[in-house]
């Protein structure tokens, strides 16, 4: 009797769940964030949701959102799975979201050819499909400031001119550390053109994502293989234990470099051996800015976040309020473009054409200072910005260079090839229609 | 009162074996498929594509391994790496020859897993239980450094991911992104209910009964004049049959584009779950672990917050993820103590019951 009991729970659970999906007012902007606090990339993933989400209500508690529309934000939890972030996409997709950021390459894959059918914008921030940087192919995908080979690149030419030029690293061995995913995998091609170009020997150590924590084999390899430099791609928990097998293997630190992704606890987790680690980044650490000074007054001291009071401004945390900066700035883009207030997917797609984040719109943010200035138009949705180095002196990321800017020549070839590609072997990929904005 | 058995006559033998001999039962099954054609029509799109077609992918994916698992007793763990071998064999297919219907790749696909599950199937003649659940787990290894490793296989994508290209079927999309919801859920359900139906022929017919034996008592079965080796090898490739074309179907009619890791060993693990909590050895179960498993987690993730917010209790995405995590774990534990054999036995004892309602003799 207890079965048939359950069963009538459950057929009415069912029901109820067919008339729990909330309606939105006519008068609001539906942002979905798309997160994952659980799972092996929670590391990772936490304090850019936390970033993300908190930069956003702080727009709701100071100015009640943005143009005087409040922004209705919900999170959608994937644990970086592609299967979840599929149903998350499927569950937002029905309120009308103004825009998705996927968070994690493999879920952004699927969505990529769904864009332009549900005319629904994607924000893949730095990740994603590198090739979908080219806006005449991929109108409903943005990817900025930089893609991975424009990340890649700029560590190159770093590490060239550590060297006394480019042609100094012939000879020379570099070695690959990544995830072995599409995400890790992507800057491979570029890597391996450059090596035959410059002349440099390259070593792949590929981390399958179920030995993250486990990475003794490659760097028992590294330490075999010598190489001169070690590049990380890397993202979640294994970030922390790289840093981990580098320092314990005796890996020299200060030719440790890494693209823009770990986070403090990951450089901590190292202990002190982890001083002279570097990664790429394109915006300020620190909590010395007046919009996040704000979001420590308007949500965090109110108890809105669920972020701690020390981790606001750190990296990952920044780079999640840099993402909603993008979101918050296309919506007010298009507000500006199309004078409505509720604006929709597509109204957002033409806003994040016309992103002109200058040091004026910085310091009118409240942001002064946090990174350098980004255009995008309607062919270029990257903007392919430079990056700076960052070195951890042992307790917190230290800025040690100029923005590097990437090589954009060699860069730009392989996108325009890749982008090509992809159209051709997706038969019957839609020819851009969307009309271009005048001033973008 | 409606369902029961009296005055329903079987005058020959046909009608003795018949899979549904209730009239009852037939009507039942009829109104099923109906009103699952229905849903085509008077679903949402989230309820068709982010719950009715994965829920059939993965139902037909658990029949192919009940088939090997439930029906022969030979443990896999390379569920997710069958699949693999059918998406990626069907993507090499349907971009190599893109003249052909996808439809006729689809189910050609499912051969190449066949061929590869026999393959790895080889060992089931020596060794058996967890000994060949660790063998068929070196196919799933095996095979998913085979689809990060082998370039060919995503034709040289730099992603390295695999993506539905547009694909018609009498002028009508139905893959890619421009397929819609119901075309894809129409074509997931006819395939899914066609392969069911021969399956169900299969498990009942000869061939069933051989598999069964081998189950139940291999050497008996071996005295009585089955062959092991043939029997054994036809489970393992009926079973990746079925593997691999749940496998082109959860790419290309549900995800549309998908990465090596959807078909890591959690996939497998995943499947064998429905298995077991379904009912090893019936057809029905699949489809209820398909349910448990996989719809389960989703109606929790859409009342657990409207449930608690009367409350006062405003809960996060990662509480709520958590919360679904232990609620289907112990539901897990709660149904294999009520019932070891699954829901598929739960269900026949309710039919029982009813068949004599209302008095209970």
């Amino acid at each position: 009797m207890s079965f048939r009991k359950i069963s009538l729970g459950l057929a009415a659970a069912t029901m109820l769940a067919g008339t729990a999906l909330p309606a939105f007012a006519q008068d609001s902007i539906y942002v979905p964030l798309f997160t994952y606090r659980t799972g092996p990339f929670a590391g990772s993933g936490t304090f850019i949701a936390d970033g993300m989400h908190d930069y956003l209500e702080m727009l709701n508690q100071r100015d009640g959102g943005i143009g005087g529309v409040k922004l209705v934000l919900e999170e959608c939890e994937t644990g970086y799975d592609t299967k979840k972030g599929v149903e998350c996409y499927e569950a937002v997709k029905g309120k009308n979201p103004v825009i998705v950021n996927p968070w994690s390459t493999g879920i952004t894959l699927p969505l990529i050819p769904r864009a332009s059918v549900d005319k629904i914008p994607i924000l893949s921030m730095a990740y994603g499909l590198s090739a979908s940087a080219r806006g005449d192919i991929f109108p409903w995908v943005f990817n900025p400031p930089s893609t991975y080979w424009d990340g890649l690149s700029m560590i190159i030419k770093f590490i060239g001119e550590k060297e006394g030029g480019l042609e100094k690293l012939k000879g020379k061995k570099i070695g690959f550390i990544h995830l072995d995913a599409a995400f890790g995998k992507e800057p491979i091609p570029l890597l391996q053109e450059l090596a035959k170009e410059i002349g440099f020997e390259v070593a792949l150590y590929p981390v399958a994502a179920q030995d993250m924590q486990n990475q003794s084999s490659q760097w028992l390899s590294a330490r075999r293989d010598r190489p001169d430099y070690m590049i990380m791609w890397g993202w979640g928990s294994m970030n922390g234990a790289a840093v981990k097998e580098a320092v314990r293997s005796g890996y020299p630190m200060d030719k440790f470099y890494s693209v823009w992704w770990p986070s403090e606890d990951d450089a901590r987790s190292g202990g002190a051996g982890a001083k002279g680690f570097k990664e790429l980044n394109w915006h300020a650490v620190g909590a010395n800015f007046p919009a996040l000074q704000d979001i420590q007054k308007h949500v965090v001291d109110k108890g809105l976040s669920k972020a701690s009071k020390d981790k606001v401004g750190e990296v990952l945390y920044n780079r999640g309020v840099y993402n909603s900066l993008l979101i918050a700035e296309g919506i007010a883009q298009a507000q500006k473009i199309t004078g409505k207030k509720a604006v929709t997917g597509e109204d957002v797609r033409r806003g994040m054409e016309n992103i002109k984040l200058d040091p004026a719109r910085l310091k009118e943010l409240g942001l002064e200072g946090f990174t350098e200035q980004l255009v995008l138009s309607c062919s270029d949705h990257n903007g392919h910005r430079p990056a700076f180095m960052q070195e951890w002196d042992g307790t917190k990321w230290v800025k040690i260079s100029n923005p590097i800017e990437p090589m954009t020549d060699r860069v730009k070839s392989q996108l325009d090839a890749a982008a090509k590609d992809y159209a051709e072997k997706n038969a019957g990929w839609p020819k851009r229609t969307e009309a271009c904005d005048k001033a973008s | 009162m409606l369902y029961r058995e009296a005055g329903q006559f079987k005058t020959n033998y046909v009608a003795d074996s018949a899979i549904f001999p209730l009239r009852e039962d037939r009507i039942g099954l009829a109104l099923i498929i109906l009103a699952a054609y229905a849903l085509a029509f008077f679903g949402s799109n989230f309820l068709l594509q982010a719950v009715l077609i994965p829920f059939l992918v993965f139902s037909l994916a658990a029949i192919g391994l009940n088939i090997l698992t439930g029906y022969t007793g030979l443990l896999s763990l390379g569920t997710g790496a069958f699949m693999g071998v059918g998406a990626y064999a069907c993507y090499k297919l349907m971009t190599a020859f893109p003249g052909v219907n996808v439809i006729v790749w689809i189910f050609v696909s499912g051969f190449f897993s066949a061929a590869i599950g026999a393959l790895f199937g080889l060992p089931s003649l020596r060794i058996k239980g967890f000994y060949l659940a660790v063998a068929t787990l070196a196919a799933q290894f095996f095979l998913q450094w085979c689809f990060i490793r082998i370039p060919w296989l995503v034709n040289y994508n730099v992603s390295g991911a695999l993506d539905a290209p547009l694909r018609t079927l009498f002028g009508i999309p139905i893959m890619g992104p421009n397929a819609t919801p119901q075309t894809r859920y129409l074509l997931v359900l006819t395939i899914v209910i066609l392969l069911t139906w021969l399956a169900s022929n299969l498990v009942h017919g000869r061939i069933g009964r051989m598999w069964i034996a081998i189950r139940d008592m291999d050497l008996a079965a071996e005295l009585m004049g089955i062959r092991p080796l043939q029997t054994k090898l036809l489970a393992f490739a009926v079973s990746s049959y079925y593997c691999g074309v749940a496998g082109a179907l959860l790419v290309f009619l549900w995800y549309g584009g998908a990465e090596y890791d959807v078909f890591n060993i959690n996939q497998s693990f995943f499947i064998l779950f429905m298995v077991i909590i379904g009912g090893l050895g019936s057809l029905i179960g699949s489809f209820f672990g398909a349910a448990l498993i996989f719809i389960l987690p989703i109606v929790l993730g859409i009342v657990l917050p409207a449930m608690l917010s009367p409350f006062g209790l405003s809960v996060g995405a990662d509480v709520i993820e958590h919360l679904r995590f232990m609620i289907v774990g112990a539901l897990i534990i709660f149904f294999l103590i009520v019932e070891p054999h699954g829901l598929a036995r739960l269900w026949q004892i309710g039919k029982q019951k009813l068949l004599v309602w209302p008095f209970p003799y």
